[in-house]
Protein backbone atom coordinates (compact mmCIF):
# COMPACT_ATOMS: atom_id res chain seq x y z
CA UNK A 1 0.00 0.00 0.00
CA UNK A 2 2.14 2.61 -1.29
CA UNK A 3 0.05 5.29 -2.12
CA UNK A 4 0.71 9.14 -1.34
CA UNK A 5 -2.06 11.49 -1.49
CA UNK A 6 -2.57 14.58 0.73
CA UNK A 7 -5.57 12.74 2.11
CA UNK A 8 -5.71 13.15 6.23
CA UNK A 9 -7.47 9.92 6.39
CA UNK A 10 -4.52 7.55 4.47
CA UNK A 11 -1.71 9.48 6.35
CA UNK A 12 -4.05 8.72 9.36
CA UNK A 13 -4.21 4.46 8.14
CA UNK A 14 -0.39 5.11 6.68
CA UNK A 15 0.83 6.33 10.65
CA UNK A 16 -0.92 2.82 11.84
CA UNK A 17 -3.49 4.66 13.79
CA UNK A 18 -7.33 3.29 14.00
CA UNK A 19 -8.92 5.74 11.70
CA UNK A 20 -12.41 6.82 12.18
CA UNK A 21 -14.85 7.96 9.60
CA UNK A 22 -18.66 8.72 9.70
CA UNK A 23 -21.21 9.87 7.10
CA UNK A 24 -23.44 12.67 6.86
CA UNK A 25 -26.51 13.00 4.62
CA UNK A 26 -26.99 16.21 2.94
CA UNK A 27 -30.80 17.76 3.17
CA UNK A 28 -33.52 17.67 0.69
CA UNK A 29 -32.80 21.20 -0.16
CA UNK A 30 -30.43 24.14 -0.73
CA UNK A 31 -29.67 25.21 3.15
CA UNK A 32 -26.44 24.10 3.46
CA UNK A 33 -26.12 24.84 7.42
CA UNK A 34 -27.90 21.85 7.57
CA UNK A 35 -24.49 19.72 6.07
CA UNK A 36 -22.42 22.44 8.27
CA UNK A 37 -24.12 21.96 11.12
CA UNK A 38 -23.87 17.71 11.07
CA UNK A 39 -20.33 17.74 10.46
CA UNK A 40 -19.65 20.27 13.24
CA UNK A 41 -21.40 17.56 15.68
CA UNK A 42 -18.57 14.84 14.54
CA UNK A 43 -15.60 16.88 13.24
CA UNK A 44 -13.50 16.21 16.23
CA UNK A 45 -14.38 12.71 16.73
CA UNK A 46 -13.42 11.49 13.28
CA UNK A 47 -10.71 11.55 10.47
CA UNK A 48 -13.13 12.30 7.78
CA UNK A 49 -16.69 12.46 6.92
CA UNK A 50 -18.43 10.53 4.27
CA UNK A 51 -21.29 12.80 2.20
CA UNK A 52 -23.55 10.43 0.71
CA UNK A 53 -24.88 11.10 -3.02
CA UNK A 54 -28.69 10.55 -2.83
CA UNK A 55 -28.93 7.76 -0.94
CA UNK A 56 -31.92 5.48 -1.25
CA UNK A 57 -32.16 7.52 -4.71
CA UNK A 58 -34.02 10.28 -2.68
CA UNK A 59 -33.21 13.72 -4.77
CA UNK A 60 -31.20 15.86 -2.24
CA UNK A 61 -28.36 18.82 -2.09
CA UNK A 62 -25.54 17.02 -4.24
CA UNK A 63 -22.69 15.15 -2.48
CA UNK A 64 -19.88 17.29 -4.16
CA UNK A 65 -21.38 20.61 -3.29
CA UNK A 66 -21.83 19.55 0.42
CA UNK A 67 -17.97 18.07 0.23
CA UNK A 68 -17.07 21.79 -0.85
CA UNK A 69 -18.77 23.30 2.32
CA UNK A 70 -16.93 20.98 4.38
CA UNK A 71 -13.82 21.52 2.84
CA UNK A 72 -13.68 25.16 3.18
CA UNK A 73 -14.77 24.86 6.94
CA UNK A 74 -11.83 22.91 7.29
CA UNK A 75 -12.95 19.51 7.51
CA UNK A 76 -11.85 16.13 5.38
CA UNK A 77 -14.63 15.03 3.63
CA UNK A 78 -14.73 11.76 1.85
CA UNK A 79 -17.38 12.39 -1.54
CA UNK A 80 -19.45 9.39 -2.30
CA UNK A 81 -20.06 8.79 -5.83
CA UNK A 82 -22.30 6.73 -7.49
CA UNK A 83 -22.79 5.59 -10.86
CA UNK A 84 -26.48 5.65 -10.74
CA UNK A 85 -27.00 9.34 -12.23
CA UNK A 86 -23.86 10.34 -14.50
CA UNK A 87 -22.63 8.74 -17.26
CA UNK A 88 -18.16 8.66 -17.38
CA UNK A 89 -18.06 12.12 -18.74
CA UNK A 90 -20.22 13.26 -15.77
CA UNK A 91 -18.36 11.59 -12.95
CA UNK A 92 -14.81 12.59 -14.33
CA UNK A 93 -16.04 16.42 -14.68
CA UNK A 94 -17.00 15.91 -10.60
CA UNK A 95 -13.72 14.40 -10.20
CA UNK A 96 -12.10 17.05 -11.14
CA UNK A 97 -14.14 19.69 -9.60
CA UNK A 98 -13.58 18.11 -6.54
CA UNK A 99 -10.18 18.00 -7.19
CA UNK A 100 -10.23 21.73 -7.81
CA UNK A 101 -11.17 22.11 -4.36
CA UNK A 102 -8.63 19.43 -3.03
CA UNK A 103 -11.16 17.07 -1.76
CA UNK A 104 -8.76 14.04 -1.98
CA UNK A 105 -10.51 11.20 -0.42
CA UNK A 106 -13.62 9.36 -2.69
CA UNK A 107 -15.90 6.85 -2.49
CA UNK A 108 -17.16 4.46 -5.38
CA UNK A 109 -20.15 2.99 -5.12
CA UNK A 110 -22.86 1.76 -7.67
CA UNK A 111 -25.86 2.93 -5.67
CA UNK A 112 -29.70 2.31 -4.84
CA UNK A 113 -31.53 1.30 -7.81
CA UNK A 114 -33.83 4.20 -8.52
CA UNK A 115 -36.86 2.37 -7.91
CA UNK A 116 -35.82 2.79 -3.83
CA UNK A 117 -36.11 7.02 -4.28
CA UNK A 118 -38.66 9.54 -5.40
CA UNK A 119 -37.90 9.82 -9.04
CA UNK A 120 -38.47 5.83 -9.80
CA UNK A 121 -39.81 7.11 -13.55
CA UNK A 122 -35.91 8.21 -13.90
CA UNK A 123 -33.14 6.63 -16.52
CA UNK A 124 -30.67 4.21 -14.36
CA UNK A 125 -27.34 5.20 -16.27
CA UNK A 126 -24.57 2.63 -14.58
CA UNK A 127 -22.41 4.02 -17.87
CA UNK A 128 -19.94 2.13 -15.35
CA UNK A 129 -20.01 0.14 -12.25
CA UNK A 130 -18.43 0.81 -9.29
CA UNK A 131 -15.90 -1.31 -10.37
CA UNK A 132 -14.82 0.90 -13.31
CA UNK A 133 -14.79 4.28 -11.51
CA UNK A 134 -12.67 2.91 -8.90
CA UNK A 135 -9.85 2.10 -12.52
CA UNK A 136 -11.28 5.34 -13.64
CA UNK A 137 -10.24 7.49 -10.59
CA UNK A 138 -7.23 5.74 -10.59
CA UNK A 139 -6.52 5.96 -14.42
CA UNK A 140 -6.56 9.84 -13.86
CA UNK A 141 -4.90 9.97 -10.53
CA UNK A 142 -2.27 7.93 -11.60
CA UNK A 143 -1.64 8.10 -15.54
CA UNK A 144 -2.88 11.73 -15.17
CA UNK A 145 -5.31 10.89 -18.17
CA UNK A 146 -8.36 11.05 -18.93
CA UNK A 147 -10.80 7.72 -19.87
CA UNK A 148 -10.25 9.38 -23.58
CA UNK A 149 -6.72 9.31 -23.45
CA UNK A 150 -6.24 12.85 -23.17
CA UNK A 151 -3.67 14.47 -20.74
CA UNK A 152 -5.11 16.13 -17.72
CA UNK A 153 -3.63 19.12 -16.41
CA UNK A 154 -3.31 19.05 -12.24
CA UNK A 155 -4.89 15.12 -12.19
CA UNK A 156 -6.95 14.89 -9.44
CA UNK A 157 -4.82 13.74 -5.94
CA UNK A 158 -7.24 11.42 -4.11
CA UNK A 159 -7.50 8.29 -1.77
CA UNK A 160 -9.60 5.90 -3.25
CA UNK A 161 -12.34 3.92 -1.61
CA UNK A 162 -15.65 1.21 -2.19
CA UNK A 163 -17.82 -0.28 -0.13
CA UNK A 164 -17.59 -4.18 0.92
CA UNK A 165 -20.81 -6.17 1.85
CA UNK A 166 -19.83 -9.36 3.50
CA UNK A 167 -23.31 -9.99 3.95
CA UNK A 168 -25.05 -10.20 0.82
CA UNK A 169 -25.55 -13.11 -1.60
CA UNK A 170 -24.16 -14.78 -3.05
CA UNK A 171 -21.90 -15.60 0.19
CA UNK A 172 -19.04 -17.36 -1.25
CA UNK A 173 -18.62 -14.28 -4.31
CA UNK A 174 -18.12 -11.84 -1.64
CA UNK A 175 -13.90 -12.38 -1.07
CA UNK A 176 -13.54 -12.84 -4.87
CA UNK A 177 -15.57 -9.62 -5.43
CA UNK A 178 -13.12 -7.89 -2.95
CA UNK A 179 -10.49 -9.37 -4.93
CA UNK A 180 -11.82 -7.63 -7.86
CA UNK A 181 -12.15 -4.42 -6.73
CA UNK A 182 -8.50 -4.72 -5.28
CA UNK A 183 -7.66 -5.74 -8.67
CA UNK A 184 -9.21 -2.47 -10.15
CA UNK A 185 -6.87 0.04 -7.68
CA UNK A 186 -9.05 0.52 -4.46
CA UNK A 187 -6.91 1.68 -1.35
CA UNK A 188 -9.81 1.38 1.25
CA UNK A 189 -13.07 -0.35 1.90
CA UNK A 190 -15.83 0.64 4.11
CA UNK A 191 -17.89 -1.77 4.95
CA UNK A 192 -21.67 -2.59 5.02
CA UNK A 193 -23.21 -2.32 8.27
CA UNK A 194 -21.52 -5.06 10.42
CA UNK A 195 -24.71 -6.50 12.72
CA UNK A 196 -23.59 -10.19 12.58
CA UNK A 197 -19.42 -10.37 13.88
CA UNK A 198 -19.13 -13.43 13.43
CA UNK A 199 -19.61 -13.45 9.83
CA UNK A 200 -18.05 -10.44 9.10
CA UNK A 201 -14.95 -12.12 11.22
CA UNK A 202 -14.99 -15.26 8.47
CA UNK A 203 -15.19 -13.25 5.86
CA UNK A 204 -11.75 -11.24 7.30
CA UNK A 205 -10.11 -14.29 7.60
CA UNK A 206 -10.86 -15.71 3.66
CA UNK A 207 -9.94 -12.08 2.39
CA UNK A 208 -6.42 -12.57 4.68
CA UNK A 209 -6.38 -15.95 3.47
CA UNK A 210 -5.90 -14.56 -0.13
CA UNK A 211 -3.67 -11.85 0.53
CA UNK A 212 -5.39 -8.72 0.42
CA UNK A 213 -5.37 -7.37 3.93
CA UNK A 214 -2.48 -6.54 3.10
CA UNK A 215 -3.49 -4.33 -0.22
CA UNK A 216 -6.56 -2.53 1.49
CA UNK A 217 -7.62 -1.08 4.32
CA UNK A 218 -10.68 -2.07 5.53
CA UNK A 219 -12.36 0.01 8.05
CA UNK A 220 -15.53 -1.59 9.50
CA UNK A 221 -18.65 -0.03 9.15
CA UNK A 222 -21.09 0.07 12.37
CA UNK A 223 -24.65 1.71 13.07
CA UNK A 224 -25.66 2.13 16.55
CA UNK A 225 -29.62 0.74 16.66
CA UNK A 226 -31.78 3.51 17.73
CA UNK A 227 -35.13 0.58 18.48
CA UNK A 228 -36.28 -2.41 18.40
CA UNK A 229 -38.43 -1.20 15.34
CA UNK A 230 -35.27 0.13 14.03
CA UNK A 231 -33.48 -3.81 14.18
CA UNK A 232 -36.50 -5.58 12.81
CA UNK A 233 -36.81 -3.16 10.28
CA UNK A 234 -32.87 -3.49 8.94
CA UNK A 235 -33.42 -7.34 9.60
CA UNK A 236 -36.74 -7.78 7.05
CA UNK A 237 -36.46 -4.96 4.59
CA UNK A 238 -33.17 -3.42 3.94
CA UNK A 239 -31.62 -5.72 1.24
CA UNK A 240 -28.03 -7.25 1.81
CA UNK A 241 -28.16 -6.29 5.40
CA UNK A 242 -27.80 -9.28 7.77
CA UNK A 243 -29.23 -8.85 11.33
CA UNK A 244 -28.76 -11.93 13.60
CA UNK A 245 -31.62 -12.88 15.86
CA UNK A 246 -29.77 -12.07 19.19
CA UNK A 247 -29.31 -8.45 18.02
CA UNK A 248 -33.06 -7.95 17.75
CA UNK A 249 -33.58 -10.12 21.17
CA UNK A 250 -31.07 -7.83 22.89
CA UNK A 251 -32.49 -4.45 21.82
CA UNK A 252 -36.30 -5.58 22.04
CA UNK A 253 -34.87 -7.12 26.01
CA UNK A 254 -34.92 -3.23 27.15
CA UNK A 255 -38.02 -1.14 27.96
CA UNK A 256 -38.51 1.18 25.16
CA UNK A 257 -36.93 4.44 26.80
CA UNK A 258 -33.33 2.69 26.92
CA UNK A 259 -33.42 0.66 23.55
CA UNK A 260 -31.82 3.48 21.98
CA UNK A 261 -28.85 3.56 24.89
CA UNK A 262 -28.62 0.20 24.71
CA UNK A 263 -28.21 0.52 20.78
CA UNK A 264 -25.57 2.88 21.17
CA UNK A 265 -23.76 -0.13 23.72
CA UNK A 266 -24.13 -2.54 21.47
CA UNK A 267 -22.28 -0.44 18.84
CA UNK A 268 -19.48 0.57 20.92
CA UNK A 269 -18.79 -3.15 22.10
CA UNK A 270 -18.75 -3.99 18.52
CA UNK A 271 -15.96 -2.09 18.00
CA UNK A 272 -14.22 -3.13 21.21
CA UNK A 273 -14.27 -6.53 19.87
CA UNK A 274 -13.41 -5.67 16.45
CA UNK A 275 -10.42 -3.19 17.01
CA UNK A 276 -7.86 -5.91 17.75
CA UNK A 277 -9.02 -8.28 14.79
CA UNK A 278 -6.45 -8.51 12.33
CA UNK A 279 -7.25 -6.73 9.08
CA UNK A 280 -9.40 -4.14 10.61
CA UNK A 281 -8.27 -0.23 9.84
CA UNK A 282 -10.94 1.71 11.66
CA UNK A 283 -14.22 2.01 12.12
CA UNK A 284 -16.77 3.67 9.66
CA UNK A 285 -19.57 5.06 12.13
CA UNK A 286 -22.81 5.43 10.28
CA UNK A 287 -25.29 7.00 12.75
CA UNK A 288 -28.43 7.23 10.54
CA UNK A 289 -30.18 10.50 11.28
CA UNK A 290 -28.30 10.49 14.76
CA UNK A 291 -24.71 12.06 14.04
CA UNK A 292 -24.92 13.48 17.44
CA UNK A 293 -24.56 9.84 19.02
CA UNK A 294 -21.08 9.53 16.89
CA UNK A 295 -18.64 11.69 19.98
CA UNK A 296 -20.04 8.93 22.80
CA UNK A 297 -19.23 6.28 20.35
CA UNK A 298 -15.80 7.20 19.62
CA UNK A 299 -15.10 7.78 23.01
CA UNK A 300 -16.92 4.86 24.92
CA UNK A 301 -14.91 2.24 22.14
CA UNK A 302 -11.77 4.34 23.43
CA UNK A 303 -11.14 5.73 20.08
CA UNK A 304 -10.83 9.66 21.16
CA UNK A 305 -9.18 11.74 21.19
CA UNK A 306 -8.14 11.38 17.53
CA UNK A 307 -4.22 11.25 17.05
CA UNK A 308 -2.93 14.43 15.65
CA UNK A 309 -1.10 14.19 12.26
CA UNK A 310 2.25 16.23 12.06
CA UNK B 1 -38.35 -12.61 -30.34
CA UNK B 2 -39.42 -8.66 -29.93
CA UNK B 3 -42.31 -8.63 -27.17
CA UNK B 4 -45.33 -6.78 -27.15
CA UNK B 5 -48.87 -6.15 -25.05
CA UNK B 6 -51.74 -4.59 -26.09
CA UNK B 7 -52.37 -1.22 -25.53
CA UNK B 8 -55.51 -0.15 -23.06
CA UNK B 9 -59.10 -0.02 -24.97
CA UNK B 10 -59.40 3.06 -23.66
CA UNK B 11 -56.15 4.55 -25.08
CA UNK B 12 -56.96 2.44 -28.60
CA UNK B 13 -60.55 4.11 -28.80
CA UNK B 14 -59.09 7.67 -27.85
CA UNK B 15 -56.16 6.84 -31.20
CA UNK B 16 -58.83 5.90 -33.50
CA UNK B 17 -61.55 8.50 -32.74
CA UNK B 18 -60.83 10.51 -36.11
CA UNK B 19 -61.38 7.68 -38.51
CA UNK B 20 -64.28 5.95 -39.42
CA UNK B 21 -62.55 2.77 -41.81
CA UNK B 22 -59.55 1.35 -41.12
CA UNK B 23 -57.28 -1.35 -41.61
CA UNK B 24 -56.64 -3.27 -38.47
CA UNK B 25 -53.06 -4.50 -39.28
CA UNK B 26 -51.47 -8.09 -37.67
CA UNK B 27 -48.19 -9.60 -38.37
CA UNK B 28 -47.19 -12.83 -38.02
CA UNK B 29 -43.98 -13.16 -36.42
CA UNK B 30 -42.92 -11.79 -33.33
CA UNK B 31 -46.52 -10.87 -32.25
CA UNK B 32 -47.88 -13.82 -33.17
CA UNK B 33 -45.82 -15.81 -30.65
CA UNK B 34 -46.12 -13.80 -27.94
CA UNK B 35 -49.88 -13.49 -28.24
CA UNK B 36 -50.30 -9.53 -29.33
CA UNK B 37 -50.95 -8.88 -32.58
CA UNK B 38 -51.37 -12.13 -35.06
CA UNK B 39 -54.14 -13.07 -36.39
CA UNK B 40 -56.30 -14.19 -33.46
CA UNK B 41 -55.80 -11.29 -31.64
CA UNK B 42 -56.57 -8.86 -34.43
CA UNK B 43 -59.48 -10.39 -34.83
CA UNK B 44 -60.12 -10.20 -31.36
CA UNK B 45 -59.46 -6.15 -31.45
CA UNK B 46 -61.10 -6.07 -34.60
CA UNK B 47 -64.86 -6.81 -33.01
CA UNK B 48 -64.18 -5.04 -29.45
CA UNK B 49 -63.33 -1.55 -31.74
CA UNK B 50 -66.60 -2.42 -33.89
CA UNK B 51 -68.61 -2.89 -30.30
CA UNK B 52 -67.29 0.18 -28.48
CA UNK B 53 -67.41 2.86 -31.89
CA UNK B 54 -71.37 1.38 -32.22
CA UNK B 55 -71.94 2.06 -28.17
CA UNK B 56 -70.22 5.33 -28.92
CA UNK B 57 -72.91 5.78 -31.50
CA UNK B 58 -69.75 6.20 -34.03
CA UNK B 59 -69.73 2.50 -36.34
CA UNK B 60 -66.60 2.08 -37.90
CA UNK B 61 -65.71 0.11 -40.52
CA UNK B 62 -62.39 -1.76 -39.54
CA UNK B 63 -60.77 -4.34 -42.45
CA UNK B 64 -58.93 -7.02 -40.56
CA UNK B 65 -55.03 -8.37 -42.29
CA UNK B 66 -52.13 -9.99 -40.84
CA UNK B 67 -49.45 -9.72 -42.83
CA UNK B 68 -46.75 -12.05 -42.90
CA UNK B 69 -43.88 -9.65 -41.88
CA UNK B 70 -44.61 -6.39 -41.35
CA UNK B 71 -40.90 -5.36 -40.89
CA UNK B 72 -40.06 -6.46 -44.23
CA UNK B 73 -41.06 -4.09 -47.12
CA UNK B 74 -41.97 -6.79 -49.48
CA UNK B 75 -44.90 -8.18 -47.62
CA UNK B 76 -46.22 -4.29 -46.61
CA UNK B 77 -46.07 -3.74 -50.81
CA UNK B 78 -49.11 -5.92 -50.49
CA UNK B 79 -50.80 -2.75 -49.24
CA UNK B 80 -50.18 -0.53 -52.20
CA UNK B 81 -53.10 -1.54 -54.00
CA UNK B 82 -55.94 -1.49 -51.34
CA UNK B 83 -54.34 1.14 -48.72
CA UNK B 84 -56.10 4.81 -50.03
CA UNK B 85 -59.55 3.24 -49.46
CA UNK B 86 -59.02 3.10 -45.39
CA UNK B 87 -58.47 6.69 -42.97
CA UNK B 88 -55.80 4.69 -40.95
CA UNK B 89 -53.77 1.64 -40.52
CA UNK B 90 -54.03 0.42 -37.00
CA UNK B 91 -50.99 -1.86 -37.07
CA UNK B 92 -50.66 -4.45 -33.97
CA UNK B 93 -47.07 -4.89 -35.14
CA UNK B 94 -44.37 -4.38 -33.12
CA UNK B 95 -42.43 -0.61 -33.36
CA UNK B 96 -40.55 -1.85 -36.47
CA UNK B 97 -43.46 -2.57 -38.46
CA UNK B 98 -45.29 0.37 -37.73
CA UNK B 99 -42.69 2.71 -39.04
CA UNK B 100 -41.93 0.17 -42.47
CA UNK B 101 -45.94 1.19 -42.52
CA UNK B 102 -45.19 4.49 -42.17
CA UNK B 103 -42.08 4.70 -44.22
CA UNK B 104 -43.80 3.25 -47.34
CA UNK B 105 -47.28 5.15 -47.16
CA UNK B 106 -46.30 8.45 -46.28
CA UNK B 107 -49.39 10.10 -46.28
CA UNK B 108 -51.55 7.34 -44.23
CA UNK B 109 -51.85 7.86 -40.49
CA UNK B 110 -50.36 4.85 -38.54
CA UNK B 111 -51.69 3.99 -35.58
CA UNK B 112 -49.92 1.72 -32.67
CA UNK B 113 -52.04 -0.80 -30.99
CA UNK B 114 -49.61 -2.83 -28.86
CA UNK B 115 -46.75 -1.24 -27.06
CA UNK B 116 -43.47 -2.93 -28.03
CA UNK B 117 -41.60 -4.47 -24.78
CA UNK B 118 -38.02 -5.95 -24.77
CA UNK B 119 -36.39 -8.87 -26.09
CA UNK B 120 -36.97 -11.72 -24.96
CA UNK B 121 -37.93 -15.58 -24.63
CA UNK B 122 -40.79 -17.63 -23.08
CA UNK B 123 -39.84 -18.98 -19.56
CA UNK B 124 -43.06 -20.90 -19.79
CA UNK B 125 -46.43 -20.52 -21.29
CA UNK B 126 -47.86 -17.23 -20.88
CA UNK B 127 -44.65 -15.63 -19.67
CA UNK B 128 -42.04 -13.97 -21.25
CA UNK B 129 -38.51 -12.41 -20.08
CA UNK B 130 -36.31 -9.60 -20.75
CA UNK B 131 -32.70 -11.54 -22.20
CA UNK B 132 -31.22 -9.42 -24.79
CA UNK B 133 -30.56 -5.36 -24.65
CA UNK B 134 -28.99 -5.66 -27.88
CA UNK B 135 -25.90 -3.47 -26.81
CA UNK B 136 -23.79 -4.81 -29.95
CA UNK B 137 -20.91 -6.46 -28.55
CA UNK B 138 -21.99 -10.40 -26.87
CA UNK B 139 -20.45 -10.73 -23.51
CA UNK B 140 -22.25 -14.22 -22.52
CA UNK B 141 -19.48 -16.36 -23.27
CA UNK B 142 -18.28 -14.41 -19.95
CA UNK B 143 -20.99 -14.56 -18.20
CA UNK B 144 -22.04 -18.39 -18.36
CA UNK B 145 -24.83 -17.76 -20.81
CA UNK B 146 -26.86 -14.58 -19.15
CA UNK B 147 -26.54 -11.38 -19.66
CA UNK B 148 -25.60 -8.58 -17.19
CA UNK B 149 -26.69 -5.87 -19.79
CA UNK B 150 -30.37 -7.19 -20.21
CA UNK B 151 -30.53 -9.15 -16.80
CA UNK B 152 -29.06 -7.00 -14.06
CA UNK B 153 -31.41 -3.82 -12.44
CA UNK B 154 -27.82 -1.68 -12.71
CA UNK B 155 -26.69 -3.71 -15.83
CA UNK B 156 -23.47 -4.12 -13.84
CA UNK B 157 -20.48 -5.67 -15.44
CA UNK B 158 -18.07 -6.77 -12.11
CA UNK B 159 -21.73 -8.01 -10.02
CA UNK B 160 -23.30 -8.78 -7.86
CA UNK B 161 -24.09 -5.33 -6.25
CA UNK B 162 -24.75 -5.20 -2.28
CA UNK B 163 -28.44 -5.43 -2.61
CA UNK B 164 -28.62 -9.43 -3.85
CA UNK B 165 -30.37 -11.06 -1.02
CA UNK B 166 -30.75 -14.94 -1.29
CA UNK B 167 -30.54 -14.69 -5.38
CA UNK B 168 -32.99 -11.98 -5.95
CA UNK B 169 -32.46 -8.37 -6.58
CA UNK B 170 -33.26 -5.43 -4.26
CA UNK B 171 -35.82 -3.87 -6.46
CA UNK B 172 -38.36 -7.02 -6.43
CA UNK B 173 -38.65 -10.35 -4.54
CA UNK B 174 -40.14 -11.61 -7.79
CA UNK B 175 -36.69 -10.32 -9.89
CA UNK B 176 -33.79 -12.46 -10.04
CA UNK B 177 -30.18 -11.36 -9.34
CA UNK B 178 -28.46 -12.21 -12.72
CA UNK B 179 -25.08 -12.04 -11.02
CA UNK B 180 -25.85 -15.28 -8.46
CA UNK B 181 -27.46 -16.98 -11.73
CA UNK B 182 -24.32 -15.84 -13.47
CA UNK B 183 -21.97 -17.05 -10.66
CA UNK B 184 -24.11 -20.50 -10.45
CA UNK B 185 -23.60 -21.19 -14.23
CA UNK B 186 -20.17 -20.46 -13.81
CA UNK B 187 -19.91 -22.67 -10.73
CA UNK B 188 -21.53 -25.58 -12.78
CA UNK B 189 -19.74 -24.76 -15.76
CA UNK B 190 -16.09 -25.25 -13.80
CA UNK B 191 -15.55 -21.44 -14.97
CA UNK B 192 -15.27 -19.48 -11.37
CA UNK B 193 -11.92 -18.13 -12.94
CA UNK B 194 -13.93 -16.16 -15.55
CA UNK B 195 -15.55 -14.13 -12.83
CA UNK B 196 -12.44 -12.87 -11.74
CA UNK B 197 -11.68 -10.94 -15.02
CA UNK B 198 -12.28 -7.60 -14.14
CA UNK B 199 -14.40 -5.90 -16.93
CA UNK B 200 -13.15 -2.92 -18.45
CA UNK B 201 -15.99 -0.09 -18.91
CA UNK B 202 -17.94 -1.02 -22.12
CA UNK B 203 -18.00 0.70 -25.58
CA UNK B 204 -21.34 1.97 -25.52
CA UNK B 205 -21.20 2.81 -29.18
CA UNK B 206 -22.20 -0.16 -30.01
CA UNK B 207 -25.61 0.11 -28.23
CA UNK B 208 -28.12 2.36 -28.51
CA UNK B 209 -25.73 5.70 -27.34
CA UNK B 210 -23.83 5.70 -30.09
CA UNK B 211 -26.83 6.73 -32.26
CA UNK B 212 -29.16 4.78 -34.21
CA UNK B 213 -27.80 1.79 -35.88
CA UNK B 214 -28.07 0.21 -38.73
CA UNK B 215 -26.32 -2.83 -40.39
CA UNK B 216 -24.82 -2.98 -44.27
CA UNK B 217 -24.21 -6.41 -45.90
CA UNK B 218 -22.02 -5.12 -48.70
CA UNK B 219 -22.00 -8.49 -49.89
CA UNK B 220 -25.84 -8.88 -50.09
CA UNK B 221 -26.48 -5.24 -51.25
CA UNK B 222 -28.34 -4.78 -54.27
Amino acid sequence: MSVNTPSKLEKMLKAGHQAVTSECGPPRGSAAEEIKEKAELIKDHVDAINITDNQTSVTRLCSLASCIHLKLAGLEPILQMVTRDRNRIAMQSDILGAASFDINNILCLSGDHQSFGDCSEGQNVHDLDSMQLIQTVRHMRDEGKFLGGDDIKRPPDMFVGAAANPFADPYEIRVPRLAKKVAAGVEFIQTQCIFNLDKFEQWLGEARDRGLLEQVYILAGLTPLKSAGMAKYMKNRVPGMDVPDEVVERIAGVPKEKQAEEGVKMCIESVQRLKDVEGVHGFHVMAIEWEEKVPEIVEGAGLYPRPKLD
Amino acid sequence: MITATRKPMEEILKSVEPFSKILLLGCNECVTVCHAGGRKEVALLGAALRLGRLQKGLPMEVEELTLERQCDPEYVEELSRTIDQYDAVCSMACGCGVQTIAERYPSMPVMPMVNTAFMGASESHGVWAERCAGCGDCVLGYTGGICPVARCSKRIFNGPCGGSTKGKCEISNDVDCAWQLIWDRLKELGQTELYSKLMEPKDWRTARDGGPRRIVREDMAL
